[in-house]
């Protein structure tokens, strides 16, 4: 199995995410990770979904996914035509003894620290899962309390943009009845 | 990647992404004021509607006190809400038109689920309309509260809640343009309560706003080309004909094909009557319990067109080994059904008439420019295995009545011009297989979803969309006791359907299975209705009861005048039960999960296939 990052733009409407994310697990497809969000166009939304499968099922689930009237478009973003990010907030037991190795950690993966108490730290790091990985196996020896992960977000390296097309098409299309 | 972005591609080449509904009648383009129950009838008259069919509830009540001032929709009240939905995929099946079910929330709508997952799976246009609990209630687990959204969601081809009466028109109108174009199939509008109470501006033609929708039409011309090239060259031609050709009223394309190409042709369950039994290219149906000339052909083949066919395991058999020596093209309107079983290798997505009209003059090019195919040595080996193996039975064992006796006399004695609906079951391979079909549109049965008690209420929605024609149900007695009640429904309204109760006192198909993988232990499958049994129910009893003729035969030297009596009988709703043998099977035979090379003529009956050329 490979890893596949998808963009699908969709329609902002309730139940979408519901749609997609359905249909991923009917068809027997494994969800890695999934972001969903808003867009420079407020009436469409894009989710990022990061799925383990073989290059023959993606193309099946891409066209089931096409299926759906309100999915816009599907764009594969490959790893090193794109950037992908995920954020991570990491709460870690430290008192006044181990705060300095610890933020000498954050320091090195270029992380932040967002929440300071007299016995812990929130830590906010961004970056690829291999980043993230390494920066959660450097921080294992201390006393980690809670992860929290985001999905993956994706975007195509250059100037073009995945939904101008398709907006740009449905636009005209929209005009042209009236 | 390529492959994500051609999908899109697809997509980005398609119609105009939004359309307008014809109007049925003229309308005042004004705006007009009325409620969203009122709108919601006028859209479903506007859409085009003319027959409805369900039960009326606390949710959708607003609806139906409209619908009783509409002059242009004939409602009909069923007896249960699968009944509406099976009667309304009839209807829809025989008009080519949407058919339409207007139920109420919870209840009312979960029991419309059969029906709607039935439809999605055999690709049927269905518009239906479920109401919902006010949607200030919605989410609070109210009275007769169900999330029809979400449990529709895998089984129709789009749904949508309305909660907003404004919205109602432009949902219907939506409705009836998704479920009829590209490749058809049920939409569900889910209105809450409080929006059919409330008033709105009413106006139609409503624009789609449809910018993720964009069905293929036009097929590829390099495809059809090399398509043509294909068919122009092999030697061992095979056309797998799916339900889609008859879903696509693509009928006299294929024909021409057919004729044009001299290749063998098998038709699918779901395609029987696409074209002509009687069609001396036409080898029957593939698949479980299809001819073993069409098994064998389709296994032989150099090159096989899937026109309109998904490569169902039950056509497929164990698809490793299926079609081994074939060249597959593929051409159908939805293209993830390219490639999702078999690898194909020319594929076409588009509109089958629009291919057929296409293909059929490349075709006659290739044709002119390299002269036809020399297919005789295939025909030599097609034609033998039809005289080696043609359909047929055997006498029964305990002298009781042939239920393949019955249906093909049943067909031979109504002719082609008949609707024939079969349930599902043993009854409904024997009615695949022989009855004669001569004419589209004439075999309705229920088949990716293989629903016991489709039968009767698809024979009723059938009888409404085809008045003229006569509609005989080819029913079991396992499936005609799920929804004979609409036997009632059938005589209230004026519905004069036929119904053969074929009586093998089991759920014969199981029974089968048992007998034949089970060591004959027959767990659950008596129905305790037949020879030697307690006969519950009196079959004749029952739909006498029911406002219909109620007929019984049970010997050979009867069939005859029994089926003309009940063809005589067309002023009211008649059932006949045939009371049969219950051990008859199901021949020839492809085991569930095997290679096609398995399949039986007759029990540990194999075919010899190996005397090519």
């Amino acid at each position: 199995m490979s890893k596949h990052t998808l963009s699908v733009l969709v329609d902002n409407k309730p139940g979408v995410l519901a749609r997609v994310a359905g249909l991923f697990s009917r068809r027997a497809f494994n969800i890695h990770s999934l972001a969903v969000g808003p867009t420079e166009h407020p009436e469409v939304s894009r989710i990022t979904v990061v799925v383990d499968v073989e290059d023959l099922p993606l193309e099946q689930v891409t066209k089931q996914l096409n299926k759906l009237v309100h999915v816009l478009k599907i764009v594969e973003l490959e790893r090193d035509r794109s950037v992908q990010r995920e954020l991570l907030l990491i709460k870690v037991r430290a008192d006044a003894r181990q705060r300095a190795e610890v933020l000498q950690i954050v320091d090195l993966f270029r992380a932040h620290v967002v929440d300071v108490s007299p016995d812990s730290l929130v830590i906010e790091a961004i970056g690829t899962p291999t980043k993230l990985d390494a920066l959660m196996g450097a921080l294992t020896p201390h006393d980690i309390r809670e992860i929290v992960q985001s999905g993956t977000v994706a975007i195509g390296r250059g100037s073009r943009s995945i939904s101008e097309r398709a907006l740009d098409r449905s636009g005209a299309a929209a005009a042209s009845t009236e | 990647m390529a492959k994500a972005q051609d999908a899109k591609a697809d997509k980005a080449a398609a119609a105009p992404a939004t359309t307008k509904p014809k109007p049925a009648v003229p309308v005042s383009q004004a705006p007009t004021e009325m409620t969203g129950a009122q709108a919601l009838i006028r859209s479903l008259e506007l859409a085009g509607a003319t027959d409805t069919f369900g039960i009326p509830g606390g949710a959708i009540l607003p609806a139906f006190d409209p619908l009783l001032d509409s002059t242009i929709l004939r409602h009909i009240l069923v007896r249960h809400e699968q009944g509406a939905g099976h009667a309304a995929s009839g209807y829809a099946h025989v008009t080519g038109r949407p058919g339409v079910c207007i139920v109420t929330s919870g209840p009312g709508a979960t029991n419309l689920v059969t029906a709607i997952a039935d439809a999605n799976i055999d690709s049927i246009p269905m518009v239906c309309i479920t109401g919902q609990v006010a949607a200030a209630n919605i989410g609070t687990d109210a009275f007769q509260e169900a999330d029809m959204v979400g449990i529709t969601q895998p089984i129709t081809k789009h749904n949508e809640l309305v909660t907003d009466a404004s919205q109602i028109a432009r949902a219907v109108g939506e409705a009836f343009h998704i479920a009829t174009t590209g490749r058809p199939g049920p939409v569900l509008v889910d209105i809450a309560k409080s929006a059919l109470a409330e008033k709105t501006m009413f106006s139609w033609p409503q624009t789609f706003d449809l910018r993720g929708y964009h069905p293929v039409v036009s097929p590829h011309v390099k495809s059809i080309q090399e398509a043509a090239k294909l068919l122009a060259t092999a030697r061992r031609p095979v056309l797998y004909v799916g339900g889609g050709v008859i879903r696509a009223g693509a009928w006299e394309g294929l024909r021409k094909l057919v004729d044009s190409s001299g290749a063998a042709v098998v038709t699918t369950l779901m395609a029987r009557g696409a074209l002509p039994d009687s069609h001396p290219q036409h080898l029957g149906m593939p698949g479980m319990h299809g001819t073993v000339p069409a098994v064998a052909a389709l296994q032989k083949a150099d090159l096989i067109l899937a026109l309109g066919a998904r490569f169902d395991d039950r056509v497929t058999g164990k698809l490793e080994s299926f079609a081994p020596h074939a060249t597959i093209v593929h051409a159908d309107i939805d293209p993830a059904e390219i490639g999702k079983n078999r690898v194909v290798d020319v594929p076409i997505v588009g509109d089958l008439k629009d291919i057929f009209a296409e293909l059929v003059p490349a075709l006659a090019e290739e044709h002119r420019k390299h002269g036809k195919p020399d297919l005789e040595a295939w025909w030599r080996q097609l034609d033998e295995w039809r005289k080696t193996y043609p359909l047929g039975y055997t006498p029964t064992d305990d002298g009781h009545l042939a239920p393949q006796h019955v249906i093909q006399r049943l067909g031979e004695i109504t002719g082609p011009e008949a609707i024939y609906v079969a349930g599902v079951g043993q009854h409904q391979m024997w009615a695949s297989q022989f009855i004669r079909f001569e004419r589209p549109r004439s075999f309705l049965t229920s088949g990716g979803l293989g629903t016991m008690g489709y039968g009767m209420p698809a024979g009723m929605g059938a009888k409404v969309g085809a008045p003229d024609r006569t509609v005989w149900v080819i029913d079991g007695d396992g499936c005609f006791q799920m929804t004979g009640q609409e036997m009632v429904t059938c005589a209230l309204n004026d519905i004069p359907v036929k119904v053969a109760i074929i009586n093998n006192s089991s759920l014969g198909m199981v029974r089968q299975w048992q007998t034949l993988f089970y060591n004959e232990r027959y767990s659950s499958t008596d129905l305790h209705t037949g020879h030697d049994t307690r006969r519950i129910p009196d079959f004749v009893k029952l739909v006498e009861a029911m406002g219909c003729v109620g007929l019984r035969c049970e010997t050979e030297a009867d069939v005859d005048a029994t089926i003309k009596k009940a063809n005589e009988i067309n002023d009211q709703p008649v059932a006949v039960e045939f009371v049969v043998s219950r051990n008859a099977m199901v021949w020839p035979m492809v085991n569930a999960g095997v290679s096609n090379d398995e399949v039986q003529y007759a029990r540990g009956v194999a075919p010899v296939f190996d005397r090519e050329d």
